[in-house]
């Protein structure tokens, strides 16, 4: 009776204690709170510059905003004139290439395949005032424009085809006494609109992130921490951290998730050494193009086809075009899973000149692999096409496509690949055969926004797994538990439980067969004595 | 018949919690290798951690009780008489012969068992425990805060890890179907639950008699 009791009481304090243990419930991660302690603080802005009477003015041209920010700012034009907003390119060790100039000026990519020749047009996202030709004065520091940059009016917008001007309503006087830190705006302008539309390259950059949910972005979401894109992207002397692998190539100053979060940023050691291998985008950023869709293929071959002698258009549903005549056929992806690469930082580039070495042609070559300490899985937009190149020479082409009339040998006028072959060829200096064709191209574009919540991270079984839809199903070059097994092995561990099995099987069933007839004799032989 | 005293507390204990953490390891385990699908691959990974870290615990304690006891002495291989333990396996049992070798508290196993035993011991639980533990350590993290990866390629621990559990798996099967052959068809599992074991009166005599001269 007592005994009982005694037990009794044990079992109830076990469970008790059981229930405790097992039972903590989310802890708070204190350096997740107190990260978000300092980046929810608004920015304190230390000076009114609308106060201020060198602004106090009308302004004839943007040159002369740039002047009066450089009579008080009197250093930072040089700094900015050292960047590759600036400049268009960087000076970067490449492997095989040794130290060479690699930008805007002289890679190609395949959506609007290169700057050169375009400028009129594509300055629209350079950073200076008058980027018509070839002959822009990189050293002149009254052209370079810090109000793209630094306006925080909303007013500023660079002009369409204006080489880098802005547009003609701008009010340069309540630009120049509203600028500031740079906002999500300012970066986005070209950020989120490059290759000639909202979220046309990246997939992960796009207008939606100016006011989302923290589904979207848990950093930027306006119900959320609401974080601008300078605060990760901090800068030194107008030098900004972070890397985009479709023009950059070296594995320095880049903007890592670890600088804020750690290296080892979950509770859980078994995440935690994950990142030994794995970038964090990896698994917090399931998918990109949340909100609009994304280019994922531009096909120049299919450009041309006119209406009665008229370039048109088709849209798909959601407004974005599925055909233009100017610029052919393109394939438009919402939430889309990344593919993932190795990738160790470092990148080359398709520049100018170089001859074809494999179809698809690899605009750009992410470096990595599962050997390389320096690597890690990386979520990447694949953007794939085909464009057009010199069938003799094996070289891609950079055609002219922009021109204000027609008859000025560009493409998006004339509707002759022949011509704006010759003309943009010529403009780069390099030959041009004569014979031009199409060949397949193929991009990647990390992807590092749009980061989930917790919640809707990538599970481990989506990468731990056997099944063909995998998301590291392709990704080679190493051992993945869940997903790798030896086939060989497979088949003689099978084929061992299995001989185990019927050798239990035959054994036992003589024994029973055996026992059986027995007991059956031994019933035969009662029956017969009775 | 006669109830001998064969297996003491602890063994038993050991035994029964052997057995299940194993299979429970084994299921998790082939979970984690991708053949089943039963509690999902981040459950499996937890559970197979925890479970593993439950029998390391366990083996250490029956290592030193081993030693103590000196219940080791039971798992030296022996050819003596394992030629009439194999006849008496694929021959005598069908025809209802008696076990060839006497079972009691000194001397648990048959010949055949001893080498079967001494193997599991020596070479396949060391070969699961030691890829496992290295599996385990595959990726550590350093005092720095460093995350080191293991020199040993992750496939080759993997494979032999998977190796050791069909193996383990073969030999469950084999072991629980040769429980049948006792006495009765349970009597050697239900020596294992109480100790006590049914064992007939004439070997107890025999061995008295031998225990006389």
């Amino acid at each position: 009776m007592n005994k009982s009791l005694i037990i009794t009481i044990f079992l109830v304090i076990l469970v008790l204690v059981m229930i405790n243990v097992f039972h903590t419930g989310e802890p708070e991660n204190l350096n997740l709170l107190k990260l978000k302690q300092e980046y929810v603080q608004p920015d304190v802005v230390s000076v009114d510059h609308s106060t201020f009477p060198e602004l106090q003015k009308t302004f004839n041209s943007p040159q002369d905003v740039t002047e009066t920010c450089i009579s008080c700012h009197t250093e930072r034009h040089t700094e900015i004139m050292e960047s590759a907003h600036w400049n268009w390119e960087r000076v970067a060790y490449v492997e095989g290439r040794g130290i060479t100039k690699l930008g805007k000026k002289n890679v190609l990519n395949n959506f609007c395949i290169g700057a050169s020749g375009n400028e009129q047009s594509c300055a629209k996202c350079h950073i200076g005032f008058g980027m018509n030709n070839d002959q822009f004065d990189f050293e002149n520091a009254r052209n370079v424009d810090c109000m793209v940059c630094h306006d925080n009016s909303e007013e500023y917008m660079k002009g369409s085809a204006t080489a880098g001007y802005p547009d003609r309503n701008v009010n340069l006087t309540k630009v120049a006494q509203s600028v500031g830190s740079p906002q999500k705006e300012n970066c986005g302008f070209c950020h989120f609109n490059s290759g000639g539309g909202n979220n046309v390259k990246h997939g992960d950059l796009e207008q939606a992130l100016l006011a989302a949910d923290r589904e979207v972005d848990i950093h930027m979401g306006a119900n959320g921490m609401d974080m601008s894109c300078v605060d990760c992207h901090t800068a030194e002397n107008h030098q900004i951290k972070g890397r985009l692998y479709s023009v950059s190539s070296e594995n320095t100053n880049r903007a890592f998730c670890e600088d804020c979060h750690g290296n080892l940023p979950h509770f859980d050691n078994i995440l935690n050494r994950h990142t030994s291998k794995v970038a964090c985008q990896t698994c917090h950023i399931p998918e990109y193009a949340k909100v609009n869709a994304t280019k994922m293929a531009w096909y120049w071959s299919e450009a041309g086809n006119l209406k009665d002698g008229e370039p048109y258009s088709i849209d798909n549903e959601d407004g974005n075009h599925e055909y233009l005549s100017t610029k052919g056929r393109f394939v438009w992806e919402k939430n889309v899973k990344p593919d993932y690469v190795w990738f160790n930082g470092k990148a080359d580039h398709y520049v100018l000149g170089d001859s074809i070495k494999s179809i698809p042609v690899e605009m750009n070559t992410l470096y990595g692999s599962h050997d390389d300490p320096d690597s890690k899985i990386v979520p990447v937009k694949i953007h794939v096409g085909d464009q057009i190149y010199d069938k003799k020479n094996n070289i891609l082409i950079q055609p002219k496509l922009f021109a204000e009339e027609a008859g000025d040998s560009a493409y998006w006028k004339d509707f002759d690949w022949g011509l704006a072959a010759e003309a943009g060829m010529e403009r780069v200096g390099l030959p041009y055969s004569g014979e031009y064709g199409f060949v397949k191209t193929k991009m990647y574009w990390p992807v590092n926004h749009m980061v989930a919540t917790k919640e809707n991270s990538v599970q481990c079984a989506e990468c731990h797994t056997q099944s063909e839809d995998g998301r590291l199903a392709s990704l080679e070059g190493f051992y993945l538990p869940g997903r790798d097994h030896s086939s060989v092995l497979d088949f003689i561990g099978r084929l061992d439980v299995l001989l185990a099995l019927l050798g239990v099987f035959i054994h036992g069933s003589i024994r029973v067969f055996l026992v059986l007839r027995k007991r059956k004799y031994s019933v035969q032989t009662i029956n017969e004595k009775v | 018949m006669k109830k001998v005293f064969i297996y003491p507390k602890f063994e038993r204990f050991w035994h029964w919690t052997q057995a299940t953490l194993i299979m429970f390891l084994a299921l998790t385990g082939f979970e984690v290798h991708g053949s089943i699908s039963v509690f999902g691959f981040e459950q499996a990974v937890r559970f197979h951690r925890i479970s593993s870290y439950a029998l390391l615990l366990l083996i250490a304690f029956a290592i030193f009780w081993h030693i103590t006891t000196g219940e080791w002495r039971n798992y030296i291989p022996t050819t003596k008489k394992i030629k009439d333990q194999i006849k008496y396996y694929t021959t005598g049992i069908f025809k209802g012969e008696k076990h060839p070798t006497d079972k009691n508290e000194l001397s648990k196993l048959n010949p055949l068992q001893k080498i079967v035993y001494f193997g599991f011991k020596v070479v396949l639980i060391p070969l699961v425990v030691v890829t496992g533990i290295l599996y385990m350590n595959y990726k550590s993290i350093d005092e720095n805060n460093i995350i080191v990866i293991s020199e040993i390629p992750l496939d080759i621990l993997a494979i032999l890890h998977t190796f050791g559990a069909f193996l383990l798996i073969s030999f469950l099967i084999v072991h629980v179907y040769m429980t049948t052959t006792g006495e009765t068809p349970t009597s050697n599992i239900k020596a294992m639950i109480t100790g006590y074991e049914e064992i007939e009166e004439e070997i107890d005599k025999q061995n008295k008699s031998e225990n006389e001269k």
